[in-house]
């Protein structure tokens, strides 16, 4: 029971997640901003709207948005609650979610391909470039979980907590995941949410195309991305198992929407890297990871 | 008495900062050069004791090198003079680009002459590691505005590459004096200073492994230093753009003090029982020394840089016969004494070429018995000393250092060194054949007499190495067995 | 020793930024980090008895490496009217490799070196040696004579923290003296920036072409 338990948490606060960061970062403006259950309503608006198709895509456009959503919630399917296990474990299985991962984005680089649209195929070609380079920090940050703590599977991974005193080392793997974050979900400082200008943009030009309940997979699934990652983030470094339920599923809740809020943060003091830059600031979080998995083998 | 060797360059040094007039600061500096030739020459009639509590302690091969260091500074004061007048001040036009250029202050230059004899006599009068390194750091920074005397971009860019490439050499010299360290480490009694009178004793129990990693780092810390190829690539561009007096003192001074450095290694691992290890790294660097300045010398167009290309060859015949060992370092200690005069008067001649044919090319700078008659002849002299010709002293030491190497056996590299020795001294008679015959180039007809404050220093050290060719003293013999004693012995 | 190997971490993480950052204040600015984090490394190694020695060691390189050499960077740089941003031969992210690949190496060899037992405490040899790494790497793979002094600099530190344990050997004026020379080395060197900067209008040391044979 408790470990469906998170699955239903994730699936019912997904939307939140960028209701707080539109929210954050409006107040860091002097707005009011949209309301948090904004996401939400969002979403129901679209499953009601229709959608109009051009004649030169396929049957891959739609199939596009329901294969990455269906991977993403396979994906979440892999993902320890706070101090559970996932419902579905075994040795390996972080591979197993990294080309979930990919699976997903696979699914929307297609779609954004079949349109036959110019600006569509240059986001699709951005993404699938910086993805390519985020990936093996991924796998690194995995590795060293593993290293640490002697399991092949995410759930003997996360949750575990710092192990000893302050472990300089553990704290980089937050870092290095929140990094990850920025860059899978694109956000500042890789690509920019609100920029209106196609040229400029990575993946929202991606689902220019899409409307209606496509456009209700592809946010909800955005924002099932972000709680997945923000999940990893929180239980690299949360000691959940050590902790009581009740504190630790609070802890955890309380950390995603930390990282939440921090993600805004970001947003409103960063400006967007120009692009050559993107490639250099996966590469320095990749060294540090390589650092971290490094330094916990000679340990 | 070792305690005011130091102090009397650095008291000289400060007061040419104070003095304005450029007579006065002349006449300090060749009166700076006599006091210091006078203590040195003291400090062989009774051998001085430690100074500073151990840091200053002059052996017999510091004593041997201070003295040529003294010796070609005094020479190069006395040239000083008449080159400073001749330069005067006042903007310039370089002969190469037509660029405007200063020469930097008289009074810096003078300082930096000063500090520099100092931070020489330091590294010469010292038997600790770290004031060693100290020195030699010392003597780079010291060095570095001479050569950029006139200011323009050739001599910036020469000692910009003598910065760098030595400052990084010497640094790895640092990391080799900690690894000696390392060696030397025993928690039950502590090294209580790096001195060699301390680490000598102890060096048969030192660990082997970090002594040879601490060896080869100082062989190629302080061997870039000296010149030793491959790290050898600024010796030419920084000996050929600066002054001619200042390539004197860097050729015939300070290449001998970086060798001392790999010296005291030597003396380290000799007293280890591993001298054959570094004998051989020697004989590896000194050949491939020899080999790449006979590569550089032939065909080479400038005659100050084929000077300095000879300075790389000889720094290999020194490496050379320390590695071999046995008589063949009584030769490089000879060796390094003739080597020394050769080369100072030879950079001291072509100063006196540079300053009439402002050209530093040898295909320009022509005619020059019949332009410079006396200079003709030092410079013939010079070359024919340089290339090992008797009766100068090069061919003593070089042929005492080949009778060492065929009867230890080392045939092959006896067969390199003869190879390179026949093609540098091919490589370097074409050029200055063609320098000093030939018509004269029509822009000098009329070349004005020769001073002889510019004639004098070079045609004394010239002298000097003849005699030594013809003659060694006996006290100089017992003196560089001595020398060569302390090294291969390790004591 | 939980306080000695975050330190060693922390150094190791500047050297990988030195490989990294893009301007060249930063760089400067990482000079000075690496100072502050040295200046703990003679506390660190104290004979019992000797804290006055290591105390003023320890105060010696803050000022000198802490404050001495980044205030010589930040002055050489606002008078070099130079582009800020560091130009590499080799591409930053290859830098950052070459730094790892630095690292795994110098982690390997602290493995399969006969250290004599007890003298370095584990971490600092790999720390040490990433600095010389990262050092050279400086000076040889990047366009400015600016990042040549800073190389340098940083293959000193990693030179200077290597002989750290062997400080009880030896005077602490030896030691000083030693920073002393640095300082005026990279004085020096700021001297002859200064001068590059005016006579060839950049501090590209590709530039310097015109002596060879």
């Amino acid at each position: 029971m408790h470990t469906l338990a998170h699955l239903l948490l994730a699936l019912l606060l997904a939307p939140l997640v960028p209701g707080v960061i539109n929210r954050v970062k409006a107040r860091m403006a002097g707005r009011t901003g949209r309301p948090l259950l904004q996401t939400y309503y969002d979403l129901a608006k679209l499953l009601h709207k229709g959608s109009v198709i051009s004649q030169t895509s396929g049957w891959v456009l739609g199939a596009g948005p329901a294969v990455s959503l269906a991977a993403i919630l396979c994906a979440l399917l892999l993902l320890p609650g706070a101090g559970t296990d996932a419902p579905v474990r075994f040795a390996g299985d972080f591979m197993l979610m990294a080309y979930l991962l990919g699976l997903s984005r696979l699914g929307l680089v297609l779609s954004a391909l079949d349109t036959g649209s110019s600006f569509e195929g240059m986001g699709a070609s951005r993404e699938a470039a910086f993805s390519a380079l985020a990936e093996p920090v991924l796998f690194l940050c995995f590795l060293s979980l593993s290293a640490d703590t002697g399991s092949f599977s995410l759930s003997g991974m996360l949750g575990a907590g710092l192990a000893g005193a302050v472990d300089t080392q553990r704290l980089f793997l937050p870092v290095i995941l929140f990094v990850l974050l920025l860059a899978e979900n694109s956000r500042i400082p890789v690509d920019d949410p609100n920029t209106h200008l196609e040229l400029t943009m990575i993946h929202e030009v991606m689902v220019l195309d899409h409307a209606g309940p496509d456009m209700a997979h592809i946010v909800y699934g955005a924002s099932l991305k972000l709680w997945l990652f923000a999940a990893l983030t929180v239980l690299s470094v949360l000691p959940a198992r050590d902790m009581a339920a009740p504190a630790a599923w609070a802890a955890f809740v309380g950390g995603v929407f930390l990282v939440a809020v921090a993600v805004g943060v970001t947003e409103s003091i960063m400006a967007r890297l120009r692009m050559e830059r993107v490639p250099r600031l996966l590469g320095g979080a990749g060294a540090l990871a390589a650092l971290s998995l490094v330094l916990m083998v000679w340990r | 008495m070792l305690a005011f060797l130091p102090i009397v360059p650095l008291a000289g040094g400060l007061a040419a900062l104070a003095i304005p007039a450029d007579a006065p600061r002349r006449l300090l500096l060749v009166a700076t050069a006599l006091a210091h030739a006078a203590l040195t020459a003291a400090t062989f009639a009774a051998a001085p004791g430690p100074a500073y509590g151990g840091l200053l302690e002059l052996d017999a091969p510091g004593q041997l090198f201070l003295a040529l260091a003294s010796a070609l500074f005094l020479a190069a004061s006395v040239y000083a003079v008449g080159y400073l007048h001749h330069e005067g001040g006042g903007t310039k036009k370089d002969f190469q680009d037509g660029a405007a250029f200063v020469n930097a202050p008289e009074r810096i230059f003078t300082m930096c002459l000063c500090l520099f004899l100092a931070a020489i006599t330091v590294v010469c009068s010292t038997r600790n590691l770290s004031v060693l390194w100290v020195g030699i750091e010392a003597t780079t920074l010291s060095s570095a505005p001479m050569i950029y005397f006139h200011r323009h971009r050739r001599s910036l860019e020469a000692t910009w590459k003598y910065l760098v490439i030595c400052s990084v050499g010497i640094a790895l010299a640092l990391l080799g004096n900690i690894l000696c360290s390392v060696a030397f480490y025993d928690p039950a009694s502590p090294l209580a200073s790096m001195n060699l009178s301390e680490m000598l004793p102890r060096a048969g129990g030192a660990a082997q492994p970090w002594l040879r990693a601490a060896f080869i780092f100082l062989l190629v810390g302080y061997g870039s230093k000296m010149g030793l190829a491959p790290m050898h690539n600024w010796l030419p561009d920084a000996h050929s753009q600066s002054p001619s007096l200042v390539s004197a003192l860097l050729s015939g001074a300070l290449l001998n003090c970086a060798f001392l450095g790999i010296l005291r290694a030597l003396q380290l691992l000799n007293a280890a029982g591993m001298g054959a290890f570094g004998g051989e790294l020697l004989v590896l660097f000194g050949l491939l020394s020899m080999a790449v300045a006979a590569v550089f010398i032939v065909g080479q167009g400038d005659y100050k840089r084929l000077l300095a290309y000879s300075s790389v060859e000889h720094m290999g015949i020194l490496a050379l016969g320390v590695g071999i060992g046995g008589t063949a370092t009584f030769g490089a200690m000879l060796h390094a004494v003739n080597h020394s005069l050769t080369k100072g008067a030879l950079f001291l001649v072509s100063g006196n070429i540079l300053a009439l044919y402002h050209t530093r090319s040898c295909h320009d700078a022509r005619g020059l018995s019949r332009a410079l008659p006396v200079t003709a002849a030092l410079w013939t002299a010079g070359f024919l000393a340089i290339v090992g010709s008797p009766p100068f002293g090069i061919f003593v030491s070089e042929l005492t250092i080949l009778q060492a190497m065929l009867g230890g056996g080392h045939t092959l590299a006896a067969v390199i060194y003869l190879a390179s020795l026949a093609v540098i001294f091919v490589g370097m008679s074409a050029p200055v054949a063609r320098m000093v015959q030939g018509p004269l180039p029509p822009a000098i007809r009329h070349p004005g007499p020769e001073r002889a404050l510019s004639l004098i220093p070079p045609l004394v050290l010239l002298a000097a190495t003849l005699t030594f060719g013809l003659y060694l003293p006996r006290g100089l013999t017992e003196f560089l067995r001595r020398a060569a004693a302390a090294v291969t012995l390790g004591g | 020793m939980e306080l000695f190997s975050s330190v060693m971490v922390a150094l190791i993480c500047v050297n990988l930024g030195y490989l990294a950052v893009t301007r060249l204040r930063s760089l400067a600015r990482l000079t000075a980090v690496q100072g502050v984090l040295l200046s703990l490394a003679p506390l660190l190694f104290a004979a019992p008895g000797d804290h006055g020695h290591a105390l003023f060691l320890s105060l010696g390189v803050l000022a000198i490496k802490g404050i001495g050499f980044p205030w010589l960077l930040a002055r050489t740089l606002s008078r070099l009217e130079v582009n800020p941003v560091v130009e590499p031969y080799l591409g930053y992210n290859l830098s950052l490799l070459a730094g790892v690949s630095g690292l795994l190496f110098s982690l390997w060899l602290e493995t399969r070196l006969p250290f004599p037992p007890g003298l370095f405490p584990p971490l600092l040899f790999p720390a040490a040696l990433t600095s010389i790494f990262t050092g050279l790497t400086l000076v040889v793979a990047r366009q400015k004579a600016v990042t040549q002094v800073i190389g340098y600099l940083a293959a000193e530190n990693g030179i200077f923290l290597l002989g750290t344990p062997l400080s009880g050997q030896g005077s602490v004026w030896l030691e000083l003296s030693v920073l002393l020379d640095v300082f005026v080395a990279v004085f020096v060197m700021g001297i002859a920036l200064h001068h590059i900067s005016k006579t060839f209008e950049s501090i590209d040391v590709g530039r310097f072409c015109t002596l060879r044979d």
